[in-house]
């Protein structure tokens, strides 16, 4: 068992945890991630490392209710225990030799972001991190953003804060303006990271993406987590697990990604829905 | 005294029934049946079974207690060779191990070993009250990486030696394949389960959620944590595919993955969080074991229609043929001699928001004929050319084989792998890392419980003998 050792809600359905595993602590790098249980019948679920803190043995995950086994892991409660909680999973983050990077995060996606962002300005690259949101009420981690970036932009679907529109705005005016990167790195929601991907293609900036795709055991066994990338002109299947979550965003086949995390998508509905009714069960 | 030619018959549970739970098939040996099989042994001079058993049971042996109803006597016999009697009795192939060498099968039908060996492990589970002695420690330290059969073996046949063994498992359950991949209905998960607890009663520690290779490191577990030795068992790594369009679409399966769904995870209970494609009709691609476990299980799930796509015939089918008559009894069609060219998809171009838009609505096959025989001896199947016809399926489970699992080798520096990633072992299953043993699919690629068990025993030995030096 995992124990919870702080809880902090960043809005109203994104949540922060600091569980003790001193292991996963003591190894994971930015661009890892660990899977979870909350209970005995729960079902294993991927999330980005988002901190570590390797002397209190305490590792840092944001998650945002998308569904049953979310909604659940909200309920657990400062000092209660995970059932499962192994990692580090993946690959770490390439950063070696960056100098100059655009950090691109949108919506919970920032969460996963910022690990990279502070690794990358402890090795002294220049940092721009671009991160949007849908609106003003769900802005999360500006503060720690702005602590380890040289340049932030906020950009809101909605225009209730900062720029208005979304991510690929400020980006794209940035490159037409004649800003370089060696490097852009995405994460966030699929369709925006593709439009990212397209953005960066049209300056010929390097782009890397951060994969989540629906995933069982996240050690290289069952391949549910399959993606396919094109390289030079062939299709190659390739594992998020192992071989990710990191990508070269311009080979991911965005469309089948899209395709396939939709899966669930029903089920999950049907599972929130269940999960929600039985917590207000508890409550009356 | 008269030689019975057939053995007596294992009860099972009714074909249409059983197709619609996950309980198990094969009911098990009364007493009775037990004895009266056992008497079927003629105790030949030669005993050409042990000889073709993977871990070497001493099997006329225990087939004589049985005879003599000392059920318990039988089980110490078989423990001293095997540490999971109760599921080698249910997955061995024993049709090419021990029956298939059996001196009574040259005439008649082999002495049922299979079905004595389970009987014998499940009175045991059933009836034993003492805990087994543990061993005094001889205070050296053993890692066992992965609890399948591989993992479990060493690490029981080194505990019973004295050695302190601790296993690590990546997965929140023990016992690998035996809890992610073969099916309740063939091996009931309590089984693995009280197979564990002997282990863990013998001294064993079990370390579940650790991930050797990235949680901690092979190199870590001898310089940190203090380990003499390391055995590799971490199994079947990456699903294969056949590279065919169509296989990221909605409703493609790994069998890995349909599996890890359905046993490790539960998704036929009501209870369980994890979902799986239930009902429809299905594909299954492939003719081993998995294949026959996935498609046995699609059934179990609701499907309407389950078929098995395999390119040979049934000859070459390389499933244990009992699995393959129990999947033929049950309804599973066989569409043999096909061959998967292209998985076709739903699409609905007035609506790009239409929810069946990627999912699968058929499976094109070509139709296959048997060739001249290959390296192996197998006939190879050669493409009917202008043969291909669609069968109409929503869900496609591909079991055509896995890769060695690469956490291991990407992380251990001076761990010599062959081109497929296996790890390279010598006779006594040493890697080319100083006391690193390795055995099982991580070696082999894709094989049976019992040879994984084997290696684990051959590593055992081999680790003793360096420990011991």
């Amino acid at each position: 068992m995992y124990k919870i050792v702080s809880r902090k809600e960043l809005n109203n359905s994104v949540t922060q945890l600091e569980v003790l595993a001193p292991l996963v602590a003591k190894k994971a790098k930015p661009g890892q991630f660990i899977i979870l249980r909350v209970d005995e019948v729960g079902e294993r679920i991927p999330l980005t490392v988002a901190g570590t803190n390797p002397e209190k043995g305490t590792v840092k995950i944001i998650f945002q209710i998308v569904g049953g086994t979310t909604e659940k892991l909200n309920h657990v409660m400062e000092g209660e225990h995970l059932q499962d909680f192994v990692g580090p999973l993946g690959t770490p983050s390439k950063l070696e030799g960056l100098k100059k990077v655009c950090i691109v995060g949108g919506g919970v996606g920032c969460a996963i972001a910022l690990p990279i962002a502070e690794a990358l300005n402890k090795m002294g690259a220049h940092v721009t991190s671009i991160i949007g949101f849908r609106s003003k009420d769900i802005l999360i981690l500006e503060d720690e953003f702005k602590a380890c970036s040289d340049k932030v932009v906020v950009t809101t679907d909605d225009g209730s804060y900062g720029y208005h529109g979304n991510v690929t705005g400020p980006l794209k005016e940035m490159l037409e303006n004649g800003e370089t990167f060696d490097e852009i790195i995405t994460i966030g929601p699929l369709i925006m990271m593709k439009f990212v991907v397209a953005t960066a293609k049209q300056f010929n900036v390097p782009c890397t993406v951060s994969m989540n795709p629906i995933m069982i055991d996240g050690t290289g066994m069952c391949g549910g987590c399959r993606l396919t990338l094109n390289q030079n002109g062939k299709r190659v299947t390739k594992f998020a697990c192992v071989d990710g979550p990191d990508f070269n965003g311009y080979e991911v086949d965005f469309d089948e990604a899209m395709s396939r995390s939709r899966m669930y998508s029903d089920f999950e509905k049907h599972a929130y829905e269940e999960t929600c009714n039985l917590f207000k069960k508890e409550v009356q | 005294m008269a030689i019975i030619p057939n053995k007596n018959p294992m009860p099972v549970l009714d074909a249409k029934l059983r197709a619609t739970n996950f309980e198990e098939v094969a009911l098990g040996y009364s007493e009775e049946a037990a004895v009266a099989e056992a008497e079927r042994c003629i105790n030949c001079k030669n005993r050409p079974c042990v000889a073709a058993c993977p871990v070497n049971i001493q099997i006329p042996e225990f087939i004589m207690k049985v005879k003599e109803r000392d059920f318990e006597g039988a089980y110490q016999i078989i423990s001293e060779s095997s540490s999971l009697p109760a599921v080698c009795g249910r997955v061995c192939p024993q049709e090419t191990q021990c029956e298939g060498k059996c001196t009574l099968g040259i005439r008649f039908e082999p002495v049922g070993i299979g079905r004595l060996e389970r009987f014998v492990a499940d009175y045991h589970l059933k009836n034993a009250k003492e805990a087994p002695a543990r061993v005094k420690s001889n205070g050296k330290k053993v890692a066992v990486v992965g609890s399948g059969p591989a993992g479990l073996t060493c690490a029981g046949d080194l505990a019973k030696k004295g050695y302190e063994v601790t296993v690590y498992e990546a997965l929140h359950t023990a016992g690998g394949v035996l809890v992610y991949g073969i099916p309740e209905f063939r091996l009931p998960k309590d089984i693995v389960a009280k197979e564990v607890e002997t282990l863990v009663q013998l001294g064993v520690k079990v370390e579940t959620n650790v991930v050797i290779g990235k949680t901690l490191t092979i190199d870590e577990l001898f310089e940190e944590m203090g380990f003499d030795a390391v055995f590799i068992g971490s199994g079947a790594g990456l699903p294969n595919f056949m590279n065919i369009p169509g296989e990221g679409l909605k409703g493609v399966y790994s069998a890995n993955e349909y599996l890890t769904r359905a046993n490790l995870m539960k998704a036929y209970s009501e209870t369980a969080d994890t979902p799986i494609s239930k009902g429809g009709k299905v594909a299954v691609v492939g003719g081993g074991n998995v294949a026959m476990d996935a498609a046995r299980t699609a059934l179990r799930l609701g499907a309407e229609k389950v078929y098995i796509v395999y390119r040979r015939s049934m000859e070459e089918l390389p499933a244990r043929a009992e699995e393959v008559e129990h999947a033929i009894e049950e309804g599973i069609d066989f569409r043999l001699l096909n061959n998967p060219v292209e998985i076709l998809g739903y699409n609905n171009p007035e609506n790009p928001r239409d929810p069946r838009n990627g999912c699968v609505e058929g499976i094109k096959c070509i139709k296959m004929q048997l060739g001249e025989p290959d390296e192996n001896g197998r006939r190879r199947p050669i493409a009917i050319e202008g043969s291909e016809f669609v069968l109409d399926v929503d869900t496609v489970i591909m079991a055509i084989g896995t890769s060695p699992n690469p956490l291991i080798k990407d992380t251990t520096e001076g761990l010599e792998v062959n081109r497929w990633g296996g790890i390279i072992v010598n006779e006594e299953n040493l890697t080319s890392r100083e006391g690193v043993y390795a055995g099982g699919d991580v070696v082999t690629g894709a094989a049976t419980v019992i040879s994984a068990m084997g290696a684990g025993k051959v590593a055992a030995q081999g680790i003793d003998d360096y420990l011991s030096k």
